[in-house]
């Protein structure tokens, strides 16, 4: 009887783990874009600011200013959307909250003292560009970019504490102790805190640079489009070959720490030495069709050594093996090639800039600069497909399983295609609000006073509205 | 004794949300009410100026209330969003489409699509506080069980919680009538401040009766949590009364003095008298109690360390908001002219 009961339970809570974790991947991959230009487009926007004081130059303060307005709007659905994932830890997870909410609490705690001095002193540097004026506006959007880069390691260290759970004691399936330091300085976070913090910097300063790049396209090549492009694709470029690295060693260290995952991430079924390193590729019933294999290159990437031993995912019984190793390997290797590419744009830039002290006038340089944004952003969510996904069955690494996380309550379903709708309009309105603005800053119309849905002030010109 | 602390700490956030973010969500609530694009014009241009530099801020509260009570109170936490899950996306869905709407109509220009910018802001003002009050209304009646699988509609639409949730909307109108009558007499806008004085009357009127209402009704609910209101926590329940009576005193007399402060602690002593009255109970109806449902200790010294930097992070930062948002140094309309 009570093995029946269990049986259902299980059935119960499987059927909805699916679109629960469904409905989290949408609503985390959304909100990861908005905050990565929270975390790293408030730096960009000062350090443009920044070079207005300091040189007196009127267009930097010119795109300041316009920024600083584009950053308003996504702060602001970043905050939102943010607040969707702090309830949805409760409503798509529950069991999670129950069993490990007293640890995996903690660091997201933390990043609430981050999110308010955010929150504060965005308030403050995006309303106050008319009133306080020069240094003290500056000063004031210096907590904004702190605060975001120390928000996103803590929510980071919830995340890696996720994969290497330490840091609390077990009695009886019950967290009985717990040591703050160590859950949020846990084996994993020194790598993922990092990488995503970088990442962050990258998605922002690509996406941004690529508007302007698309500028430069259509013919738009005064200072203007030079500063907006040059400013954030520097940036961006100059993290580029440390992000490399942190991947490379993040990858080594999942190798070591999550085998299974990294499993997956390169197709080693079995236990073996001198692995070959597949590039691309689609795994189907124990062959690898489409991928180029490179001999023994795993091995060697892993330790240093053709003959290392890289452990399989039949290590582990099948239950227990991540699904859908080929959607994992392919996003790991695209975030990787992504990230060459990225690293490409820059050295280009910079062989040019060596040689002639001015940007590539190339168009091609100019069309992958172009794609570098949208490239960034891929490489990102791949990223997070990778860890996400790799971690299945697993909510917390090899302690709780993501479908005993996951609500008893029906509904998911509805949620879900709820989400989907409601994002989609989201989206689609930020952008086209997003590209408003661009066409209102090309007319030089800066926005007179925006009254709130009222009559126009001057009833004749109408022309142009409600387009 | 730590655990008491830290369920002191939750309600002192949970009473920040509720009055700052109170009254922006009251804003929303009184854009919706000022009537049609000619006549709502000014209050509506009013509001949006009071709200717009500090909305996202004092919004915060809600994401450190909910962090602190999974990470002190995880089994409660778990329960609440189980038997309550219905409301609570409904509250979510409210929260995504206000901020969206108020962010995204700022930056439209042409009256049709700031109309329906602004109405789904000003619409979910209203439906996000109405579903988070029959979430508290749920608990504070002990609909929630512990092991409960599914919500059910049974848990947040009795009396108790349909009462508790207009309570919400009617505190929320009410702070910001408030509010924003000290808004408008520092604009010396002696039109609005009357606007605003008319609605601050009627909306403190509603969250009383609302009050008296939601106390009778808990008589049949939860006659534990009544015992308390009407014994250990009288003091407050009356303070509150006080402060309501003498509020809506004031708004008559056309006083001016007093009155953010008066309908501020009138809110305060609510809300701490509904905690004062369920100690030391967690969760009523489920024997859970804050001793015996809290976090290890570990994790409640770290949500107090965690909540005293905030204190000293956050508090400064959010006078200095206020303060420079008061002498109207941040401006919702700035958006950047080049030569000025």
């Amino acid at each position: 009887m009570t093995a029946l009961l269990h049986a259902s339970a299980v059935l119960a809570t499987a059927r909805e783990v699916v679109p629960a974790r469904a409905q989290m991947a949408t609503t985390l991959g959304f909100h990861i874009i908005l905050a990565c230009f929270g975390i790293a487009f408030p730096t960009i926007v000062l350090v443009t600011e920044y070079i207005g004081l300091k040189r007196s130059d009127e267009v930097a303060m010119t795109l300041a200013r316009r920024w600083s307005q584009a950053l308003g709007v996504l702060v602001a659905v970043g905050a939102v959307t943010g607040t969707v994932l702090s309830f949805e830890m409760g409503l798509l997870w529950p069991g999670l909250m129950r069993k490990y909410g007293a640890v995996i609490g903690l660091p997201f705690s933390v990043e609430g003292i981050f999110f308010f001095l955010e929150a504060i002193f965005t308030g403050i540097y995006l309303y106050g560009w008319r009133r306080l004026r020069g240094w003290a506006h500056f000063w004031s959007g210096i907590p904004v970019a702190v605060s975001g880069i120390f928000g996103a390691i803590s929510v980071m260290a919830a995340n890696s504490w996720m994969n290497q759970p330490g840091g609390f004691t077990l009695r009886a399936g019950r967290v009985v102790a717990v040591e703050p330091w160590a859950v949020f300085f846990n084996r994993a976070s020194v790598y993922e805190m990092p990488h995503m913090v970088l990442a962050a910097y990258m998605v922002a300063g690509f996406g941004v640079a690529s508007v302007y790049a698309v500028g430069f396209l259509r013919g738009r090549r005064d200072r203007y489009h030079r500063l907006g492009f040059g400013i954030p694709f520097v940036l961006a470029a100059a993290l580029t070959p440390f992000q490399i690295f942190v991947g490379d060693t993040a990858a080594r260290a999942v190798a070591a720490d999550q085998p299974v995952k990294f499993a997956a991430m390169e197709y080693v079924a079995h236990t073996s030495r001198g692995v070959p390193e597949y590039v691309g590729g689609v795994y189907s019933g124990g062959h690898v069709y489409f991928g180029l294999a490179i001999p023994d290159f795993d091995s060697l990437l892993v330790g240093f050594s053709p003959h290392t031993k890289v452990l399989g995912w039949d290590s582990v019984a099948p239950v227990d093996r991540p699904p859908a190793p080929t959607l994992i390997h392919l996003a790991f290797d695209a975030m990787v090639g992504l990230a060459f590419l990225l690293l490409g744009a820059g050295l280009w830039a910079l062989v040019v800039w060596r040689r002639r002290r001015a940007l590539p006038e190339h168009r091609w340089f100019w069309c992958l600069a172009a794609a570098c944004g949208p490239a960034a952003l891929v490489a990102m969510e791949c990223g997070w497909i990778v860890t996400e996904v790799g971690r299945q069955p697993w909510v917390v690494y090899r302690l709780l399983t993501t479908a005993q996380a996951a609500t008893t309550n029906q509904g998911v379903i509805e949620s879900l295609s709820g989400v989907i709708v409601l994002y989609a309009v989201l989206g689609v309105v930020t952008v086209v609000i997003l590209r408003l603005l661009a066409r209102r800053w090309r007319e030089g119309d800066e926005g007179e006073a925006s009254v709130p849905y009222g009559p126009p002030r001057h009833p004749a010109p109408v022309a142009g509205e409600g387009t | 004794m730590i655990s008491e602390a830290v369920g002191a700490i939750l309600l002192v956030v949970l009473t920040l949300y509720a009055i700052l973010a109170g009254a922006d969500f009251g804003g929303g609530l009184w854009d919706l009410l000022a009537g049609g694009d000619k006549r709502g014009r000014a209050p509506r241009q009013l509001i949006d100026e009071t709200i717009t530099p500090v909305w996202e801020a004092n919004h915060v509260w809600l994401i450190f209330a909910l962090v602190v009570f999974w990470t002190a109170f995880p089994t409660a936490f778990a329960a609440v969003m189980t038997a309550a899950a219905l409301p609570l996306w409904l509250a979510v869905l409210g929260i995504v489409l206000r901020g969206a709407g108020f962010a995204f109509r700022k930056e439209v220009h042409g009256l049709r699509s700031e109309r329906l910018l602004g109405a789904t802001f000003a619409v979910s003002s209203l439906l996000t506080p109405f579903f988070m009050g029959t979430v508290v209304g749920a608990v504070a009646a002990g609909r929630v069980a512990l092991d409960a699988e599914h919500s059910t509609l049974a848990a947040w639409t009795s009396p108790t919680s349909l009462l508790i949730g207009g309570l919400f909307v009617a505190v929320c109108a009410y702070l910001a009538a408030v509010f924003l009558i000290g808004e408008a007499i520092r604009r010396d806008d002696p039109r609005h401040e009357r606007y605003f004085r008319r609605r601050a009357a009627i909306a403190g009127a509603a969250a009383g009766a609302l009050s008296l209402a939601a106390l009778a009704e808990l008589h049949h609910s939860n006659v534990a949590l009544y015992h308390g209101l009407t014994g250990r926590a009288l003091p407050l329940v009356l303070l509150a009364t006080v402060c309501g009576l003498v509020v809506i005193s004031l708004l008559a007399l056309g006083r001016t003095r007093g009155l953010r402060a008066l309908s501020v602690l009138g809110v305060v002593a609510v809300v701490w008298g509904w905690g004062v009255a369920q100690y030391p109970t967690l969760l009523p109806g489920t024997g859970l109690t804050l001793a015996n449902g809290s976090a290890p200790h570990g994790t409640l010294v770290g949500v107090i360390v965690v909540f005293v930097a905030a204190v000293l992070l956050v508090g400064p930062g959010f006078l200095l908001l206020f303060w420079l948002h008061g002498r109207q140094l941040l401006e919702s309309d700035a958006h950047p002219t080049v030569h000025r």
